[in-house]
């Protein structure tokens, strides 16, 4: 009996093993939950593998994390929506090149009845003057993730701290759960399109207010440094970046789920 | 409850036009929770037995250990073995982060507590003029060692049992060391915690249905074994 488990185990071992030590065709690409949960990756990916072998991981993270991972060089790509972040990994040499893939923008969404009457707000920063004036509930990522951050900006330019206040709750998630949170709740939430988009059959909020010049939500793919990671998979990243940034690619990105929800999730650059 | 009812449906469909994306996830759930049972189990019941048998001034202490382990949630068993394993870490040239052997090791970690302290007690429980019987019909060490795993089947086995419970539902190490991968290492919590996120709460229910059926056809072979053998 004792001696059928070990071989067993040992058999199941060793297949394991050999699928695991497949050495440099293995890309690990970071990116954020919005990318991940919008699908779309399941439709890229299998198209790169197929043309060029390699085997991608997607390790799906908030931004936050994602420039994390390369920083400490667990990832070869990264794809994230976090403009500071992004430029000072650039500045600190972490990566190599930064090029935009895509964008979308960032959409306040929040209840039906709209307490805080942020509808018809000149701009961002009276509508979240509204919400914290009427002390609204007002449901955040609080995940360091690129949506977090633009958050945490405007308050910082409203002076604004909203750490203590009893209103404004962090929810430490990704974006799907935050928003599913926010419409149990009734409170507002800031969220990048692709995400509302979709989650929109399940939710009860309403975008409120929106400002596709001025909230716009780019998407940037960054080579990690080969020269501060011996691991690093410099070719499986290039490849990749150039297949995110190839005319085939812009076209699957700006028809994907267009029928669907009847606008675009992404917007190829 | 219109989700629950579709989410049934769902869950047959799938089943039954042999969904390959499903399977795909079914069958790794298989592979990796059975495979660290196994290894949990073989490594679980021997250290065990060794506790039991020699008992030392650190007993209490060891057992009292091996009892916490058994609460150890599973995302911090994640995040050990994340640290350990990746590139960076003291075993990162092994390149295993991210792959089904990642995440078997993960679940070793939290199911090897659970079947080591089950057993224990089953083994402690044994009177122990029963030993003593059978070192006097003159059984070595080893003997020794299988005839008391014999006559404790039952519990022991209940402690495997328990084991495959504590990783087949657990979620937070998969995601962690898995990096929940599709196609790779994306187990059936996992999934659901995808489709949840993404609001397809039908098919992250029918990921849940699966789970239960597939937990319960994998428990009746487990049953049907054992009573087999008595």
């Amino acid at each position: 009996m004792i001696i059928k488990k070990f071989v067993l185990v040992s058999l199941i071992f060793s297949a394991l093993l050999m699928g695991c030590f497949s050495g440099n065709k293995t890309v690990i690409l970071a990116t954020t939950t919005s990318v991940e949960n919008s699908g779309i990756l399941d439709e890229l990916i299998p198209l790169f593998e197929r043309d060029t072998g390699y085997k991608v991981k997607v390790i799906s993270v908030g931004s936050g994390q994602a420039i994390m991972m390369g920083r400490r060089g667990e990832a070869d790509i990264l794809l994230a929506h976090s403009e500071k972040d992004e430029e000072s990994f650039m500045k600190d040499g972490f990566g190599i090149e930064r090029k935009p893939m895509m964008y979308n923008d960032f959409l306040l969404v929040g209840p039906y009845d709209d307490p805080a009457g942020i509808k018809n707000s000149a701009d961002i920063l009276s509508a979240f003057r509204k919400i914290a004036h009427k002390e609204t509930l007002f449901i955040s990522r609080g995940d360091n993730s690129g949506t977090h951050l633009k958050e945490l900006e405007v308050w910082k330019h409203l002076n604004i701290d909203v750490s203590k206040k009893r209103w404004y709750h962090e929810t430490g998630l990704g974006m799907g759960e935050t928003l599913n949170i926010a419409d149990e709740k009734n409170g507002y939430a800031l969220t990048d399109r692709a995400t509302y988009l979709t989650l929109k059959k399940n939710l009860k909020l309403i975008p409120l207010f929106e400002d596709r010049k001025n909230l716009k939500n780019p998407y940037h793919i960054i080579i990690v440094n080969p020269d501060k990671f011996k691991k690093m998979n410099y070719e499986g990243a290039r490849a990749l970046t150039n297949f995110f940034i190839s005319e085939d690619v812009k076209k699957i990105i700006r028809n994907f789920r267009q029928g669907q929800y009847q606008e675009p999730l992404f917007i190829p650059f | 409850m219109e989700v629950l009812f579709k989410a049934v449906k769902n869950a047959l469909f799938l089943l039954f036009t042999f969904d390959r994306d499903v399977y795909e996830i079914i069958f790794l759930t298989i592979k990796v929770c059975l495979t660290s049972t196994i290894i949990s189990a073989v490594l679980g019941i021997t250290t065990a037995y060794l506790v039991s048998v020699k008992k030392t001034r650190q007993s209490s202490l060891l057992i009292t250990s091996i009892n916490t382990g058994m609460a150890i949630p599973p995302v911090l068993a994640g995040l050990i073995i994340t640290v350990i394993f990746w590139r960076s870490g003291i075993f990162g040239h092994f390149e295993i982060l991210y792959t089904p052997l990642a995440m078997i090791i993960a679940q070793v970690l939290i199911a090897y507590p659970v079947v080591t302290a089950i057993s224990l007690s089953a083994i402690n429980s044994l009177p122990e003029k029963f030993i003593i019987q059978m070192i006097g019909l003159g059984a070595n060490k080893i003997q020794l060692f299988f005839v008391v795993i014999r006559e404790l089947k039952g519990q022991i086995f209940c402690a495997i049992v328990a084991g495959f419970g504590s990783v087949i539902s657990e979620v937070g190490a998969s995601m962690m060391v898995g990096g929940n991968i599709k196609g790779y290492t994306r187990v059936i919590t996992t999934a659901t915690v995808t489709e949840t996120s993404r609001g397809n709460l039908e098919l992250a229910f029918a990921y849940g249905i699966i789970l239960l059926l597939m937990t319960f056809v994998i428990n009746l072979l487990f049953v049907r074994f054992q009573q087999r053998k008595k």
